[in-house]
């Protein structure tokens, strides 16, 4: 490689590795830490048993298959619930509406954080004032709180989690974007961009929005790890779209109270959650630690 | 091979007792993976003496430089060689040794002064700390008011004032100039043996930077100090430094008098350097070096010069020439040094024929007045840029030279007055302004690294002004591109690249093609060798040139830099806060300014010419000559930098 101009042979010492940090150079690069590897076998087993879980399950989610809180043998591999369900199947239809939710719900609050972000970094006026204390207002409220506010105040719909967890979602990933795209709106390909007229949403998405993915990548896995969390949570409270339905929050708050009889009931959906929310993370921590090992291999050289 | 002996290389005017600091075979490797990225290096400074080490980015300048301070950069290793410093070899010594070592015995002024003091810290306060921690070392501490005393001492020493409420100044309260002065002040307040200057003067207006060199001069003479002052810019070195060290790919490849060296050079990439620098006297096309260096991995067996070198032969290729004495404390590292020295030393660059200026406007301003805020930076500025004109636009740092061209290209909006581009009055705006306006105006910025968009391919750069105006799109385009990048001394092949993976060189080139693909009528040119190598600014300098003429283009062309003004201006324009003090032929303007403020800039600039005037050796053996060493490949067509 070519020593850029930087000062002197520190741009030699370094040997500059692959060249630009694309998303997906970024994705597989991260991918080469052992967390990363982790993180995505995690997800990937969870995301499998939601996907594919219903359709392999040995009983229904709702037929009784004995009595209640048996251990498990015979027909229920992990025995059964306070109900006399069977808790495999319990298990692995309960991860769907979760994993469903927690996925557009931080899809959402990506999609309108980043356009909040982007605008905000780009505007450098009252707009960006305006835009970052709406986020500062929403972001004062507890992500928890106020889910169970919209819950308590339309009800448990689907739709109501996902819009309240899309809200608190928002101005997290808008801070976020707003931060990485400041520098990148001082340089002078944005510039550039201006003196040629090209339209300002194509400045918006097509230069300054790959500059900043980096940082929005990390946020985004983190955010999904919360989201997961905040379903959960609501679902333990009682408030999900079904509160008879198979759900991992639903089946600890249901199972809890015999722990010491039959513990499967409640401690496998935990582990689930657990596993799940993990994985989310490490995977975020994985992509944190590459970005910032370009970042300092960038800065020496 | 084998370095000569160390008191052989001081040369033979000198006394080795007078000898402050000897480096010898010093080598230093990638940390990792023992690549060597200094080879033996060997040096000594004399006491009272400036040696400068030059040379262009990744030579290994700043390496050795922190070398002499027991110091190598993370990554780095000092692997062999001595440093001898008052008999002690430094790169023997222990961490606390050494920290007792700095700012004591030797001492470092580095790049930016900005970064280098504490900016929560008044200076007085930093002054203090450094006589303390040092006096602390040696015999446990003296009293308070004999530090205030050194320190008012230090202070005029660096013609700053030594008012306490001076010294109660924060460094964001001080102006480049008067930082790096403090930084001068704490490095000799110990009263060093050695002092390394890594570019202390990078940054400042020339004025400032006359200024700091005097001052680093008088008193390295004053306090009989050895000092290595590093640098890229050998007009500087030239004008400050006894003797200069000219490094390439991690060796010293020639070593010897400023005067032997600027007068006759007996290395072929010397006098390469020399032939691209700028010069006022100039109206010569700058001529860069084509190729560039090869990085620390990939140096080939051989002189490293040698694949970019128009006196190569097959034995250059063998083994390293060693470092030998030509003559009297000079030393030359090339097998062809004789036959190098038996040419005189000549220009390279062919005068320029400068095509005749229309008389129709292509760009007129009329009473510019900008502002940022309230606060007003270009007070009532008119003048024209002719069709095939280039005109400079020249000024120190604030003068408001990029608000202009800002405002010219629609990127600044806060301005009044009167900008038309032919007949048409242009808006504040560029969103403003038709897209056949934006398209007739392009701009170059300074900073290549900062222009290009990491995220897109060398093609999808050039390709978007294409898209933008409808001028071509689909196969049309990337033929066009492919034409662009040849245009600009790339090939096609660069259109599947990132800009990461080009030097800078290459990037401003991408810029380059990025402005003219849309076939603009005016090119405005913001600092755009700034950030360049000088090798690498004469190539790109030369291809602006070339393209303005054959393209006919009119260009404002924005420097800092008055030498290089001959080299592509019709005519200049000096700018001074915000107003045109001169404006005229750029010969007549630079040769005989008639202004005070024009003939300061000219007399602060420092050049070559005065340098070698000062030891009489004058224009005469440098003179037009025919051009490059027989045998030189035609260079308008290979890639620098």
């Amino acid at each position: 490689m070519i020593p850029a101009a930087g000062p002197d042979i520190a741009a030699a010492a370094v040997p500059l590795e692959a060249p630009a940090v694309h998303a997906t150079s970024l994705l597989r690069r991260s991918l080469r830490l052992w967390r990363t590897r982790i993180g995505a076998l995690l997800v990937g087993l969870l995301v499998l048993v939601a996907i594919v879980g219903p359709y392999v399950a040995p009983y229904g989610p709702s037929t009784p298959v004995g009595a209640p809180n048996s251990l498990p043998g015979g027909k229920a591999v992990l025995g059964t619930d306070y109900l006399g369900q069977d808790v495999l199947s319990r298990l692995l239809y309960g991860g769907r509406s979760i994993l469903i939710m927690a996925v557009i719900a931080t899809a959402a609050g990506l999609i309108v954080g980043v356009i909040i972000g982007l605008v905000a970094a780009y505007a450098r006026n009252a707009l960006d004032d305006v835009l970052m204390r709406a986020m500062d207002v929403i972001m004062a409220f507890p992500q928890i709180m106020l889910a169970l506010v919209a819950v308590a105040v339309v009800g448990a719909a689907a739709w109501v989690i996902v819009v309240a967890i899309a809200l608190t979602t928002v101005p997290r990933i808008a801070r976020v974007a707003r931060g990485a795209a400041l520098p990148v709106v001082e340089r002078d390909f944005i510039a550039s961009a201006e003196a040629m007229g090209v339209p300002r949403w194509r400045i918006l998405f097509v230069d300054l929005l790959p500059n900043t993915l980096g940082p929005l990548m990390v946020e985004a896995s983190l955010r999904m790890t919360y989201s997961i969390g905040v379903i959960a949570a609501l679902a333990y409270l009682g408030l999900s779209p079904d509160p008879n339905g198979a759900n991992w929050g639903t089946m600890i708050q249901q199972n809890q109270i015999v722990l010491v009889v039959q513990p499967w009931g409640a401690v496998m959906p935990i582990i689930a959650i657990a596993l799940l929310t993990m994985g989310t993370g490490l995977i975020g921590d994985g992509i944190a630690r590459t970005a910032a090992g370009i970042d300092r291999d960038r800065s020496s050289g | 091979m084998s370095a000569p002996g160390a008191v052989e290389l001081g040369g033979g005017s000198i006394e080795p007792t007078n000898v402050a600091v000897s480096v010898s075979d010093l080598r230093i490797d990638i940390a990792t993976t023992g690549t060597p990225v200094i080879s033996d290096v060997s040096f000594e400074i004399s006491r009272g003496e400036i040696l400068g080490v030059v040379g262009e980015s990744g030579s290994g300048k700043t390496t050795v430089g922190l070398a002499l301070l027991g110091h190598a950069r993370r990554g780095l290793r000092i692997a062999g060689g001595s440093v001898l410093l008052e008999g002690r070899n430094i790169l023997e010594l222990n961490d606390e040794q050494l920290r007792k070592l700095r700012g004591g015995v030797v001492s470092y002024v580095p790049q930016d002064p900005a970064s280098s003091l504490n900016p929560a810290l008044r200076v007085g306060l930093q002054l203090r700390e450094v006589l303390e921690a040092h006096a602390a070392d040696q015999d446990g501490g003296k009293n308070r008011a004999d530090h205030s005393e050194r320190i008012a001492e230090m202070m005029r020493e660096v013609a700053l004032p030594d008012d306490p409420q001076f010294l109660r100044r924060y460094p964001h309260e001080l102006s480049g100039g008067q930082q790096q002065r403090i930084g001068l002040a704490m490095a000799f307040a110990n009263r060093p043996r050695l002092i390394v200057l890594d570019e202390p003067t990078t940054g400042l207006d020339v004025t400032t930077q006359a200024h700091v060199l005097s001052t680093v001069g008088d008193l390295a003479k004053l306090h009989d100090v050895a000092a290595l002052y590093v640098s890229h810019d050998l007009a500087v070195v030239a004008a400050l430094a006894s003797r200069v060290a000219v490094m390439y790919a991690g060796r010293v490849v020639e070593l010897g008098s400023s005067d032997d060296l600027f007068a006759a050079a007996g290395h072929p990439y010397t006098r390469r350097l020399i032939g691209a620098i700028p010069r006022l006297t100039g109206g010569r096309s700058l001529v860069g070096i084509p190729g560039h260096a090869a990085s620390p991995g990939d140096r080939q067996p051989g002189c490293s010069f040698a694949p970019r070198c128009s006196l190569r032969i097959e034995e250059c290729e063998r083994e390293v020439p060693a470092l030998r004495p030509v003559a009297s404390g000079h030393l030359v590292r090339c097998i062809r040094a004789e036959e190098v020295l038996a040419q005189a030393q000549r220009r390279i660059g062919d005068p320029i024929d400068m095509p005749a200026a229309e008389s129709v406007a292509a760009l007129r301003l009329d009473n510019l007045v900008a502002s940022y805020g309230r606060h007003e930076i270009v007070h009532s500025v008119s003048f024209s840029v002719a069709a095939h004109e280039c005109v400079a636009l020249v000024g120190e740092s604030g003068s408001g030279k990029t608000t202009i061209a800002r405002s010219i290209a629609g990127l600044h909006h806060n301005w009044t007055g009167k900008i038309s581009l032919g007949e048409e009055p242009l808006h504040t705006s560029a969103r403003r302004r038709s897209s056949d306006i934006r398209r007739q105006i392009q701009y170059i910025f300074q900073n290549p690294y900062g222009s290009l968009n990491p995220r897109r391919t060398v093609g999808q750069i050039i390709e978007q002004p294409l898209r933008v105006f409808g001028v071509a799109s689909g196969r049309a385009a990337s033929h066009r591109v492919g034409e662009m990048l040849e245009r600009v001394s790339l090939t096609a092949s660069y259109a599947q690249r990132y800009p990461d993976q080009l030097s800078g060189g290459e990037r401003q080139r991408v810029a380059i093609a990025r402005a003219l693909v849309s076939e603009p009528a005016v090119l405005i040119c913001d600092e755009v060798t700034s950030a360049l190598d000088v090798s690498v600014q004469a190539a790109i300098v030369e291809l602006l040139g070339n393209l303005q003429r054959d393209l006919g283009l009119s260009m404002l062309f924005i420097t800092h830099n008055l030498p290089l003004v001959r080299s592509i201006a019709q005519r200049v324009a000096v700018l001074h806060n915000g107003e045109i003090t001169e404006i005229g032929d750029a010969a007549q303007v630079l040769g005989s300014p008639a202004q005070p403020y024009t003939r300061q800039l000219i007399s602060d600039t420092p050049s070559l010419e005065t340098a070698i005037a000062e030891v009489g050796l004058g224009e005469a053996p440098m003179d037009v000559g025919s051009g490059a060493p027989a045998g030189e490949p035609p260079v308008d067509t290979a890639p620098t930098g």
